[in-house]
């Protein structure tokens, strides 16, 4: 024993934290919402389409989801350069990356959000005459929102949590700052206390701000 | 039998129509023409086809032969004989001329009481928002609601949300109302309202073919009465004569006899 807890050089280094924690949370933030136009497409795509197009976006869903993510940041940062000529930074490779694996996650949201809108409000908008992309944008898409809202929220929270990947392939987020302070000051057991709590409390202020939101959604008119 | 229909070009045609589900006969040639300004009402037991029937007239149902006209136009079919369904869009302008008000209200949960009447009128019929709101106001006003415009559907009660479900589609001005059941999934409290939503479109002369159950209603308030039963048309007339206790229809006795028994 006899290990006694400074958090003086974790105080110090403090910005490489804080700018870890903005960059995480931008990482995520972009990603979903690349994923969320993935997922919604796809997922209004496969349920009108025939089943090579179903086949074709289940294949890629069920790609995304049995791949460990960090296998998948590997495969497009180190593994697609070298076989076809492009040159991406690190960061961007990452969220192209998160994009795509929370868009594979999202398809499987939305789809089973828009099968279960009630049968009765599609033949309502049809009986008052939509077309059917009228319908999609002004009676399903809304209905699916309202049902998909808590696993979208969901989806974001463990997306900001995976965003703690991207530091394999040194993109400064939060767990690489947490890594550069650890490599520089060796105070490995305070700087991993810190930033845990620092994931824990941006991951409960989101997940409050997020029902906030779902809460004002379902009201509001 | 007395048909009123004869005398006038009829608004609603439905010529031998017949659909199966899978091995299921639904409806079998089924014909039934209603004149503009008639209020006809379906009834019949459970599993007749009169639910079945209405959902073909704005096409929620395709059919397998025969056809179904409104102002001498095919609904779901394209013109000249050769069955091809017509498409979404032309689908979709052909339901804008029929009304539908639903057994289940069916109201958008997204949109408010008059949010709900305007969205057809703004992104069907073209209108600029404050005169469909003008519009969707006037008719919440028709059906006692005019208080409740920015309600959602979770904040009415059953009776308000199927008279916003009702003023949806009248406000269309389409040429025929399809009621289905639009009573059954209500406290009985609430019937009364809802019906007499319905008691004054006829007055106004609004053309209506209802499904329901309220034989009372059904009486005092249509021109003719159809009775359904097997998929088929068993008794078609007047009120009067389709509801008389000395019926020679024996389906038809049967049916009223077990309603009388379980209503009165």
């Amino acid at each position: 024993m006899g290990y006694t807890l400074n958090f003086n050089l974790i105080w110090r280094h403090f910005d490489k934290l804080s700018g870890g924690l903005l960059l995480s949370l931008e990482l995520a933030l972009i990603s979903i919402a690349i994923g969320i136009v993935i997922g919604l497409v796809l997922a209004v795509w496969y349920v009108s389409a025939g089943r090579v197009v179903r086949g074709v976006i289940a294949a890629y869903v069920e790609f995304i989801r049995n791949v460990p993510l960090i296998l998948l940041v590997y495969l497009v940062f180190y593994g697609l350069p070298t076989v076809i000529d492009v040159a991406y930074s690190a960061q961007t490779s990452f969220v192209a990356t998160l994009a795509l694996y929370s868009g594979a996650y999202l398809v499987e949201v939305f789809r089973s959000g828009l099968e279960a809108v009630p049968r009765g409000q599609i033949d309502a908008g049809k009986a008052i005459g939509l077309t059917p992309w009228q319908r999609l944008i002004h009676v399903r898409l809304p209905t699916m929102m309202r049902i998909t809202l808590p696993a979208l929220s969901n989806t974001f929270i463990s997306l900001f949590k995976d965003t703690s990947v991207a530091s394999v392939i040194s993109v400064p987020e939060l767990t690489y700052g947490a890594q550069w302070i650890n490599f520089n000051t060796f105070r490995i057991v305070e700087v991993y206390l810190v930033v845990t709590a620092m994931y824990l409390v941006t991951g409960y202020v989101l997940l409050f701000a997020l029902r906030l939101v779902e809460r004002w959604y379902r009201t509001a008119r | 039998m007395a048909t009123s229909s004869n005398d006038s070009p009829a608004l609603l045609d439905i010529a031998e129509v017949s659909k199966s589900f899978g091995s299921v006969e639904v409806l079998r040639s089924v014909s039934l023409k209603v004149a503009k300004g008639e209020v006809v009402t379906v009834i019949g037991p459970s599993g007749s086809g009169k639910t079945t029937l209405l959902r073909c007239v704005n096409f929620l149902e395709s059919y397998d032969s025969g056809s179904i006209r409104i102002d001498g136009k095919e609904v779901g079919f394209r013109d000249g004989g050769a069955r091809q369904r017509r498409s979404e869009r032309d689908l979709a302008s052909m339901r804008a001329e029929t009304g539908m008000v639903f057994q289940s209200f069916n109201l958008f949960p997204h949109l408010t009481a008059a949010g709900n009447i305007m969205l057809g009128l703004t992104k069907v019929r073209g209108k600029s928002n404050s005169e469909a709101r003008s519009i969707a106001e006037h008719w919440l006003g028709r059906v006692g609601l005019a208080h409740k415009a920015d309600s959602l559907p979770a904040e009415l009660s059953g009776g308000q949300q199927q008279r916003v479900g009702i003023a949806r589609a009248v406000a269309m001005e389409p040429k025929i109302l399809l009621l289905d059941e639009i009573t059954s999934a209500l406290d009985p409290e609430l019937v009364g309202e809802v019906l007499a939503v319905v008691r004054s479109l006829a007055e106004d002369g609004m053309t209506m073919v209802m499904v329901t159950h309220e034989m009372a209603f059904a009486r005092d308030a249509s021109s003719r009465i159809v009775f359904m039963a097997d998929g088929g048309v068993s008794a078609v007339g007047p009120p009067k004569e389709v509801l008389a206790v000395e019926t020679t229809n024996e389906r038809l006795r049967t049916f009223l006899a077990r309603f009388r028994a379980s209503h009165f």
